[in-house]
């Protein structure tokens, strides 16, 4: 069948893509470091300085930037199949930005320092409580223009709680701080936030690539799926969760990371032949390679600016956007 | 032999609102049963309710055993379900659609085998839908996406068929083969419950009707029995003109009942 051999395609283009850019995002920093010395300190023992920075500062950032890139393309794919609804997306449905506010919470509160999987653990709350209240704003059928609308109402007061926590907080650095929790950012992790994060994102992983299957049948309508022997259920159960768990995690240590769940899944959805199965492993993909190329990016452009990643994000993702609504409303016309 | 569907006592609300009171009714194999009654008469909720998709009170049993303790995937396997809204989010091709129907018969993984091909390619043939399987299906008229869609539950192969309006939509001749493979699927020993407002289709083509109106059924039994002058006067509020012919009544509803009945 061409349409599988296409697919498969597609995955090893992407699969060699994420490669490249997690090689890439090794090699490229303000320490200029030949790219074959910084690979081989990576896996020498000894702690010389290309070591230590290796494995200290870069590693975890393209790790990073790889769990996080692929959580953001996984999860768009799974809200957007799940709520038959091409503008779904974790950031603009207002997850990101209350897992964020979940985070500050866990860290301004001190609860974080006392306690380390605060951090994660109230982000995936702050995750979960936002989905429970997108479905009761929206109802069960998930009306898009209502879900777009709860998302805005849901992303401001998120935003807005955030930004007093840290108004509140005795923090000499709280707008700096504010920004990196709106726009989220790659800079100055180190491999604590990688093992955090990393089970809650595999186990969210797991629970949304498990949905492939039945996010097909969903294409039908919900009734329909039911009557094609899927547990409704177990859908929402581990669609919520799932979601919750992985961008919960991410969120809590990069900040939220706008429209990359938004654009990914939208440009791949024609290669992979609109399936909803299909699109996830692509999806999880192409994911990691934007945000990986995004991190790029911004040490490319402005080394000394620390400029933020969902600064970036947002450029390309907010026109198109834009785009999408427009084609919506045309649609629904 | 057991009922294929054994419905009794069927209690539904909807929003507050009680739509269904106490309804009967059985279906057995080798039966082409035509589901006819007025607008918001509840066939559509009787559908949705033999399938356990809306909470209901009463007995539903499909091939014995109680819809409410079925798993999901149990259920897929005894009946399958053509809503009336013809709902297909994504731009995939029409046989990726219709390859659906098989998904409750695969397990885990596994990639559909060649007799999941046969059944999907003897659907795509039965509702004529095979030309244009490589279309997108969204991108389909009407009628042609309500064939696809029926195309779709065909191919779940299940001893039970429960078709909500199959036939709106279509032009007369896919309406008439439409009917030809539902009375096929009952004379093979499956069982086909269908929603029907063209009367005509429903006298000449179905085993048995069973009218509803108001939430409960009004009548049923062959389709010369249930449809008589003063039940279509009285449910629906037209007059018909009633013939033969071919062997099987013709009716045809010719206007609205007047005021001579208030």
């Amino acid at each position: 069948m061409s349409g599988t051999a296409r697919y498969r395609l597609l995955i090893a283009a992407l699969a060699l893509a994420v490669l490249v850019l997690f090689l890439l995002s090794l090699t490229v920093g303000p320490a200029a470091i030949a790219f074959s010395d910084s690979i081989a300190a990576l896996f020498q023992g000894e702690a010389s300085e290309i070591g230590l920075i290796m494995r200290e500062i870069r590693l975890p950032r393209a790790l990073l930037g790889l769990m996080v890139g692929a959580t953001l393309g996984l999860s768009g794919a799974v809200l957007q199949g799940y709520l038959r609804n091409p503008l779904a997306e974790p950031g603009l449905l207002g997850i990101s930005a209350m897992a964020s506010l979940g985070a500050v919470l866990a860290i301004y509160t001190g609860l974080a320092a006392a306690f380390m999987l605060a951090l994660p653990v109230l982000a995936l709350a702050g995750a979960v409580l936002a989905v429970v209240i997108l479905q009761a704003l929206a109802g069960a059928r998930g009306n898009p223009l209502l879900m777009i609308l709860a998302g805005i109402a849901v992303s401001s007061f998120a935003g807005a709680m955030t930004s007093l926590a840290l108004n509140l907080s005795p923090n000499p650095f709280a707008a700096l701080e504010i920004m990196f929790w709106m726009l989220g950012s790659l800079t100055d992790r180190s491999m604590t936030h990688v093992w955090l994060a990393a089970p809650f994102i595999l186990v969210g992983w797991a629970m949304l690539a498990a949905l492939g299957r039945a996010l097909d049948a969903l294409t039908l309508g919900p009734e329909t799926a039911a009557s094609m022997g899927v547990d409704m259920r177990r859908v929402q159960f581990l669609a919520v969760f799932g979601t919750a768990a992985s961008v919960g995690a991410a969120t809590a240590v990069t900040g939220a990371i706008g429209f990359v769940g938004l654009v990914v899944p939208h440009v791949l959805r024609p290669l992979v032949g609109g399936r909803p199965s299909r699109l996830l492993l692509a999806s999880a993909l192409g994911g990691a390679c934007v945000v990986l190329t995004a991190d790029v990016l911004v040490r490319l452009i402005a080394p000394s600016r620390d400029l933020k990643l969902g600064v970036l994000t947002a450029i390309v993702g907010a026109p198109f956007f834009l785009w999408l609504v427009y084609r919506t409303r045309r649609s629904l016309a | 032999m057991r009922p294929l569907l054994s419905i009794s006592g069927l209690r539904v609300r909807l929003g507050g609102k009680a739509v269904l009171h106490g309804l009967d009714l059985s279906v057995e194999a080798g039966e082409f049963v035509g589901l006819i009654g007025p607008n918001g008469a509840g066939k559509s909720t009787l559908l949705r309710s033999a399938l356990g998709l809306l909470p209901y009170s009463g007995t539903v049993l499909l091939d014995g055993a109680d819809v409410a303790a079925l798993p999901a995937r149990g259920r897929a396997e005894k009946a399958a379900y053509l809503a009336q809204e013809r709902e297909i989010a994504w731009a995939v091709p029409v046989e990726t659609v219709v390859a659906l129907g098989r998904a409750p018969h695969r397990r885990g993984f596994a990639a559909p085998g060649p007799r999941d091909d046969a059944i999907v390619e003897e659907a795509m043939r039965r509702m004529d839908v095979a030309a244009f399987r490589d279309r997108i299906a969204t991108d389909l008229s009407g009628g042609e996406k309500a064939r696809v869609l029926t195309a779709r539950a065909l191919a779940q192969d299940t001893p039970l068929l429960l078709a909500d309006e199959p036939t709106a939509g279509l032009d007369p001749a896919h309406q008439i083969a439409l009917m030809r493979v539902f009375r096929e699927l009952a004379a093979s020993g499956r069982g086909v419950v269908a929603s029907l407002h063209d009367l005509g289709l429903a006298a000449r083509w179905c085993s048995r009707l069973v009218l509803v109106a108001k939430g409960c059924v009004v009548a049923e039994g062959r389709p010369e029995e249930v449809l008589t002058p003063e039940r279509l006067r009285d449910v629906y509020g037209v007059t018909a003109f009633f013939a033969d012919a071919a062997g099987a009544p013709v009716i045809l509803p010719l206007d609205i009942a007047g005021g001579q009945t208030d």
